[in-house]
């Protein structure tokens, strides 16, 4: 007999092939030419526009959808990529709804903006197939920076760096490059592979050296890299994950919802990914969202979020949170862990209602149970294994010594976000050669 | 709902919607599901003289240019006149108009310049019962090279002598067709007068060339490589034709002479303008060519609602509007207004600070919050910012009163001063010598 949504436990093959190869096709279809050229008529080219000012890679918005306007999707894909050279996956996992489409004057005008996301991909993508690359080096400076960590942050700071002439070696303590975009976005934002293809479209422009499966602090020291290039920069990301200071958090069942995602990023085979019947995801962000639509979608009967604040404080955009409970996930708000139940393996979990008050977060005496056999731990990351010689600040870098730089999540300011790791690795770039080239 | 009964040169129609002599009305099927629709009358699609029917291309005859969202603003078409022997059109011609007594049915002909020739398409068309005939002295693309259509109409001689065969040969209320493929649409109109026209009609479409094949360098519509100029119509000609139409109407030589407008109506406001323009009633063709012949429903509502609106009769619409366009230098030079920009319909796109920025008058202040505001002291009221404003109503021009201090020049508001008394204007300084 098969598995289904009702059978006990985390188990395998919940629903048909059939039906897992629909929930995680590509919940957003591409845009066709003609629903492309519709939407690009309706950008008003605004002046100093609000969108870009929105965007943390300040890509000109106005000029890349009036190129698609006037049939050259390839020119608008160079405007994109001029800015972030990751603009394929962003236009996938951006949360648009809370950056350049927030800011869109047809928000304001009409509550419906232009669809800036799906456009950005419609010219990346157009521009991909095509298999150019639409930069080159500058002459060789002889200047060689070693880059760790290669994920948005490390990709787009070695994608500048070689544009600029630098030779860049690009350390990877993962089997695979990309970071977050390979392993850390849910599965049916970037179907095909396409992570994987926009690395390898990156990397093609010459002077990057890629090495993985290799750890800053086991295989190789800031130090001894501070001494080997002319500089250094980290994107280290975050790799650490918060407990939840529940009893009982250690009992079969109870995993990190990064891990949980990863897995599923990376299994060739998604029938062959268990999954429990009763799902309990205990965040409020975009990992805990990733984490329990994607058990739904493996064929979860029960799936519920749990978050200790109001709807207001999760971090997870309005759009994410109703893309959840349209999946059907259930979200709760206003609840904190207290007790994971179960003989060795998760029965239940025991919430208390909180109250968000100006003294901060109490609990209140009312308790609930709910029964669950899998429980993912999505509240937050944090920065784990900093090199010697640096100290994190609230948890992140702010402070670097000579030669070393750092970006992306694992640097203190800024979302994070892959488009703000995009943004911190290209800037980190160009200080490195601005160092590098000055006289 | 307002009566909108016409009746123009003695030819009367339900409402003043015709469907102009084009594609639209070249078959007695199109011409009835017009009339099913609502159309008031038709110019049937011009008739040539008797022998061998004209030959049209077989690749694109037409020719398009579009705004957002791929709307049609501008057709251009090189299609000649009617390709259907002339007996079949006028045994069409009789059936419909005994089936549809009420609606107007008026024939458009074109035949060489030669007495004859005026004399027997005039006899043939005769027992059709048709209400009248058009004259088409403006088709510009084909039929002129053979010494028609506009070919005529770009010599006043021409089109008196033939207007006076007409009237001679016939007893039809005779409609003479211009082409605005002129310097000036004086001279045609008051040639037709002088001939003995019932009415004027205009304007006829624009030489044109909508756009060019990258890919094969010819001109559009192409044909096996080659292009030839089309006549372009549709909502982009309007201004033209609303000039040329108040130019006739305001003329003392022309001035009541009965004029049909046509040049890109498109709703009941275009037809409400030319009406007002000096039009006795209006002809409509890419309108229907782009959304079918149901548009003439839209145009009778909103034609209705306004006359009852402004508590109007449909013949006090028509010329409302003539005895206020004047020359440039009639336009009272003291009459000062100044954009005022509503914060609350505002968006923020930014558009009127790039337009005044960048090619105007620097009179747009944007702050770091994008708030944008008119700076009085340099705003000389171009209207340009009104114009590039997504936002309809969101700027306005508001006149300054009588006496106010204009803070760009300095001084009050005064009386009204035009150009011929201009201190400037060495004319005015002749004169007071």
């Amino acid at each position: 007999m098969p598995n289904s949504p009702l059978t006990p436990g985390i188990v395998p093959a919940r629903l048909s092939a059939e039906a897992l190869a629909r929930n995680f096709a590509d919940h957003e279809p591409p845009f066709d030419l003609h629903e492309a050229r519709v939407a690009a008529d309706r950008c008003y080219f605004c002046h100093d526009a609000p969108c870009m000012a929105a965007c943390p890679t300040t890509i000109d918005i106005p000029l890349f959808i009036r190129q698609i306007a006037t049939g050259t999707p390839e020119a608008a894909a160079k405007t994109i990529w001029s800015q972030n050279i990751l603009g394929g996956i962003c236009a996938r996992v951006c949360p648009t709804e809370t950056l350049c489409e927030e800011a869109c004057v047809r928000e304001a005008a009409e509550g419906k903006p232009v669809e800036i996301g799906r456009l950005q991909r419609f010219a990346t993508d157009t521009a991909m197939a095509k298999e150019v690359h639409p930069f080159s080096r500058s002459p060789s400076t002889g200047k060689r920076v070693a880059v760790v960590g290669a994920g948005p942050a490390g990709l787009a700071c070695a994608h500048r760096l070689a544009m600029k002439g630098h030779e860049v070696t690009v350390f990877e303590r993962r089997p695979k490059a990309g970071g977050l975009n390979e392993y850390g976005i849910a599965s049916y934002k970037a179907t095909g592979g396409f992570a994987a293809h926009e690395v390898d479209w990156l990397l093609s422009i010459g002077g990057i050296t890629l090495r993985t499966g290799v750890e800053l602090g086991r295989d190789i020291t800031l130090d001894a890299l501070r001494g080997e290039y002319d500089a250094v920069f980290l994107g280290l990301g975050l790799q650490g994950v918060n407990a939840l200071r529940a009893e009982g958090e250690e009992k079969e069942g109870v995993r990190n919802a990064v891990d949980f995602i990863a897995e599923l990023r990376q299994a060739p085979d998604l029938g062959a990914l268990p999954v429990g019947r009763d799902v309990v995801v205990i965040g409020g962000g975009m990992t805990a969202v990733d984490a329990a639509v994607q058990s739904k979608l493996l064929g979860a009967e029960n799936v519920t979020i749990v978050y200790r604040r109001g709807q207001d404080r999760m971090s997870a955009s309005t759009h994410e949170q109703d893309h959840a409970v349209q999946a059907g996930v259930r979200i709760i708000h206003n609840a904190a862990p207290l007790r994971v139940l179960g003989n060795g393996r998760v029965e239940a979990v025991e919430f208390a209602y909180t109250e968000d008050g100006p003294g901060g977060l109490t609990l209140l005496p009312e308790t609930f149970r709910l029964k669950a056999d899998q429980v993912f731990k999505a509240i937050g990351q944090t920065l784990t294994g900093a090199p010697d010689g640096i100290r994190p600040e609230g948890g992140k870098i702010a402070l670097t010594p000579a030669k070393v730089w750092a970006g992306g999540d694992c640097r203190a300011g800024g979302e994070d976000l892959t488009v703000t790791a995009v943004a911190e690795g290209r800037d980190a770039a160009e200080a490195i050669h601005a160092h590098l080239t000055a006289a | 709902m307002a009566d909108l009964t016409s009746n123009f040169i003695g030819i009367k129609s339900p409402n003043p919607f015709w469907l102009a002599s084009a594609p639209p009305t070249d078959k007695q099927y199109n011409v009835e599901r017009a009339f099913e629709a609502g159309w008031g009358g038709v110019v049937w699609k011009t008739l040539g003289a008797e022998g061998p029917p004209i030959v049209n291309v077989s690749g694109p005859r037409y020719g398009a240019i579009w705004g957002a969202d791929r709307r049609l603003l501008g057709l251009n078409n090189i299609e000649l006149i009617t390709d259907r022997p002339l007996e079949v059109n006028l045994r069409e011609i009789k059936e419909v108009k005994r089936k549809w007594r009420d609606r107007a049915l008026v024939i458009s002909l074109m035949v060489p310049c030669e007495e004859d020739y005026w004399k027997a398409i005039l006899k043939a068309i005769e027992d059709t019962e048709a209400d009248g005939v058009e004259l088409n002295f403006g088709c510009p693309h084909g039929m002129a090279e053979r010494g028609m259509g506009s070919a005529v109409g770009q010599v006043p001689e021409y089109i008196e002598m033939v207007t006076r065969w007409v009237k001679q040969y016939s007893r039809m209320p005779c409609i003479v067709k211009l082409t605005p493929n002129v310097t000036s649409i004086l001279p045609p109109a008051m040639a037709a007068n002088r001939g003995g026209a019932d009415a004027v009609s205009l304007i006829n479409t624009i030489k044109s060339i909508t756009n060019v094949d990258l890919d094969n360098f010819s001109p559009f519509p192409m044909i096996d490589g080659k292009g030839s100029h089309g006549g372009y119509c549709g909502p982009a000609v309007k201004p033209i034709a609303l000039n040329m139409v108040g130019e006739i109407a305001r003329h003392e030589e022309t001035r009541g002479l009965p004029i049909s407008g046509i040049g890109g109506v498109t709703t009941w406001r275009d037809a409400a303008e030319f009406l007002a323009m000096g039009a006795g009633n209006v002809q409509v063709c890419t309108a229907a060519m782009t959304y079918g012949f149901k548009v003439v429903q839209e145009m009778i509502t909103g034609l209705s609602q306004y006359l009852d609106e402004k508590q109007m009769r449909l013949d006090q619409l028509v010329g409302r509007a003539v005895p206020n366009f004047v020359e440039w230098q009639h336009l009272n030079l003291n009459y000062v207004t100044k954009a005022q920009i509503n914060q609350e319909e505002c968006i923020k796109c930014g558009r009127c600070y790039a337009a005044c920025e960048d090619t105007s008058h620097q009179a747009i202040a944007m702050s770091p919050e994008r708030v944008f505001s008119v700076k009085d002291e340099d705003c000389v009221a171009c209207n340009l910012c009104v114009n590039v404003c997504p936002v309809e109503n969101c700027i306005t021009m508001v006149p300054m009163a009588k006496g106010a201090l204009d803070p760009r020049t300095g001084r009050p508001v005064g009386d009204f001063a035009d150009w011929t008394t201009h201190p400037n204007n060495p004319m005015a300084v002749q004169a007071a010598e």
